[in-house]
């Protein structure tokens, strides 16, 4: 059971009308990995990590989910659904419902589970985030950060196998960034598949196993953290790797 | 002791100076600021003043109240004589059953009296947010249905009264609620097809729907509705005139709603819909549970003008012969004994008018004041 893949990316092809946003991206994340991906701006990382959980369509190649292909087919979407969780770059907290009732939803929706016990469930995660003093608030008395680590723990409720981030430090204020890391490390110690897109080198060299580095639509280069920041083998990583250093 | 003589009042530096808060200060700063303002505020204070006072003149002091009775009915002389002076609110006193009621049978008016009754509670308890729940519903539909029973009746003591015959505030009433309360499920529906990417034929038809209805007047849809469609249907498969007055009431809203609804979806981030879909919602729960609530609090303003608009609008049935408020105002000025005292007329149906108007208005105001309360902002 443990060899098949999490994730499974077999030459995936998307276009946004004549725009090639993704060029055969082929990528296997074992259970229980963690995957970092980096990459300019516009390299199509975002748009990867989404057609994981088809917030956007791949037009050609196979993508398997926890052992079920993304196709068409809304009970196999549904199914993958529950198994994903995503965190988004802004957050995109409930701002009509509280905290608490943010992290409930979707348990008590689509996992069927009493209130009662999604309740439960929710204040157990709000406390691994530590905010449950928090929970009978709304959103929007919260810093971005404490919306993150809500984020965080709304997607957790659902227990899911795989977690995907796309860049969820880059909207904070410094200051900040540490917490929702340090959740993130957290998480990582739990054995949580995860798929992360980010320009923290510090936590890619801290938590991941492979970094994969994308261009123009490609994965040009992967590789363990450490021996693909010091050792680059293009000249495209070594560029890239040269700018994000000099932005920090 | 020292504490209490230094509570007692704060040191004078520690004030605003005199005469910059409180009413002298707003008046100062917002009527008074200039010689310019000043002068603009004394001519607009003149103009006030002289209309106001002519209208207490008119409607008040000098205003008849009751006339007597003539061998024909009421003897309208002393009103003709104080024209223009004076306004003669007996026309209402005499006419107050035929305006609210109008054809409808003298000796049986209590029963459309109790239907107004039970409109009114009926929104006083939906607008109390203590009963938002699903009991509220079946309130609704017993309500409903006891409203037609006395409006129609034909069992027991009531006579049966043919709903040709009905007419006044009922009318209006009844037009109004149902035609919002069907057209504002249509709306919604249509204004989510109208965004369907999945279903092109459905965003068509959607498209089509409402271009159709809101390029033309509500008088020629009524008018359609009340002529041209029963040369369309079979004999004997006629729906009367009410019910089609009302479906193209409820066509006519739901397209308008719809862009109302239309505007609040498109308001909401993306980010918002993604978040839920991630998170395995299936598309009805998303848009019931996520979409719809904030879209709709986005659009209280202007879903409370249109709902205000169409309660209005309904007086355009007058054009096919139903007897709403309006019309039997209309048709009360047309007995003799009255000619010519539109004014009084006129100006009570209005306050009719606005009351229920201006309680939609305040009730949405409310509304507004207390969700963005609810989210802490
Ligand atoms: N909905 C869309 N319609 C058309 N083009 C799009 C759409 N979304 C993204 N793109 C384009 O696809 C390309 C890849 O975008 P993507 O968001 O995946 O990049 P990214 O690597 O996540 O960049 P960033 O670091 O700025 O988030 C970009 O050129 C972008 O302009
Ligand atoms: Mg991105």
């Amino acid at each position: 059971m443990d060899e098949t893949p999490a994730i499974l990316l077999e030459q995936v092809n998307k276009w946004y009308g004549s725009m090639h946003v993704l060029r055969d991206v082929s990528l296997s994340v074992a259970q229980g990995e963690r995957v970092v991906v980096c990459g300019p701006s516009g390299s199509g990382k975002s748009t990867m990590i989404r057609c994981i959980n088809r917030l956007e369509e791949h037009q050609q190649g196979r993508i398997v989910v926890d052992g079920t292909e993304l196709t068409d087919d809304l009970r196999a979407l549904d199914a993958i659904r529950r198994e994903v969780g995503m965190v988004f770059q802004s957050f995109n907290l409930f701002p009509h419902l509280t905290i608490l009732e943010n992290c409930t939803l979707a348990p008590i929706q689509v996992r069927k589970m009493k209130r009662v016990e999604a309740e439960e469930l929710a204040m157990e995660y709000l406390r691994r985030v530590r905010i449950p003093e928090q929970a009978k608030k709304y959103p929007g008395q919260l810093s971005g950060g404490q919306q993150q680590r809500v984020a965080i723990a709304r997607a957790l409720c659902m227990r899911p196998k795989i977690m995907l981030f796309d860049e969820p430090t880059s909207a904070l204020d410094p200051e900040m960034i540490k917490e929702v890391l340090d959740t993130m490390v957290g998480l990582a110690e739990t054995g949580m598949t995860m798929v992360c897109v980010t320009h923290e080198m510090g936590f890619a060299r801290q938590v991941a196993n492979r970094v994969v580095f994308m261009d123009r639509g490609e994965i040009v280069e992967s590789g363990e953290p450490n021996a693909l920041f010091e050792n680059p083998q293009t000249d495209r990583l070594r560029l890239f790797l040269s700018q994000i250093l000099r932005g920090h | 002791m020292s504490i209490a003589l230094s509570s007692g009042a704060t040191p004078a530096r520690e004030r605003p100076p005199l005469g910059t808060t409180g009413p002298v200060g707003w008046l100062r700063a917002n009527l008074f600021g200039s010689w310019w303002s000043t002068a603009l505020t004394l001519a607009l204070g003149y103009v006030v003043v002289r209309f106001l006072w002519g209208f207490i003149d008119w409607a008040l002091i000098r205003a008849v109240w009751t006339v007597p009775m003539g061998p024909h009915g009421p003897d309208a002389t002393i009103c003709r004589q104080m024209k223009g002076a004076g306004a003669c609110w007996a026309v209402i006193g005499d006419k107050w059953r035929f305006i609210l009621f109008g054809q409808y049978p003298y000796n049986e008016q209590w029963r459309p009296g109790i239907c107004v009754a039970l409109f009114i509670a009926l929104y006083a308890a939906s607008a109390n947010r203590a009963f938002w729940r699903r009991e509220l519903l079946y309130l609704w539909l017993g309500t409903l249905a006891v409203i037609f029973a006395l409006m129609w009746g034909g069992f027991g003591p009531l006579q049966f009264v043919p709903d040709d015959q009905w007419g006044g505030l009922p009318i209006t009433l009844i037009l109004a609620t149902f035609g919002l309360v069907a057209a504002f499920p249509l709306a919604i529906l249509v204004a989510l097809g109208r965004r369907s990417k999945e279903l092109p034929v459905v965003r068509i038809l959607c498209v089509v729907y409402v271009e159709l209805i809101r390029g033309v007047p509500l008088i020629s849809l009524l008018f359609m509705a009340s002529v041209l469609f029963p040369l369309f249907m079979p004999e004997g498969l006629n729906p009367d005139k009410l019910l089609r007055a009302q479906v193209a009431i409820i066509l006519f809203a739901g397209a308008y709603l719809a862009e109302v609804v239309r505007a609040g979806l498109q308001a909401l981030p993306k980010g918002q819909s993604e978040a839920a879909e991630a998170l395995g919602l299936s598309y009805w729960r998303k848009t019931r549970l996520i979409i719809l609530p904030q879209a709709l609090r986005l659009v209280i303003p202007p879903l409370v003008n249109t709902f205000i608009g169409f309660f209005k609008d309904t007086s355009l049935v007058l054009i096919i012969g139903i007897y709403d408020l309006l019309t039997a105002g209309k048709v009360a000025l047309a007995d003799p004994a009255w000619t010519g005292f539109a004014a009084e007329v006129y100006l009570v149906l209005a306050a009719i008018y606005f009351m229920f108007c201006f309680a939609m208005s305040r009730y949405s105001h409310g509304l507004e004041l207390r969700l963005a309360a609810a989210r802490g902002r």
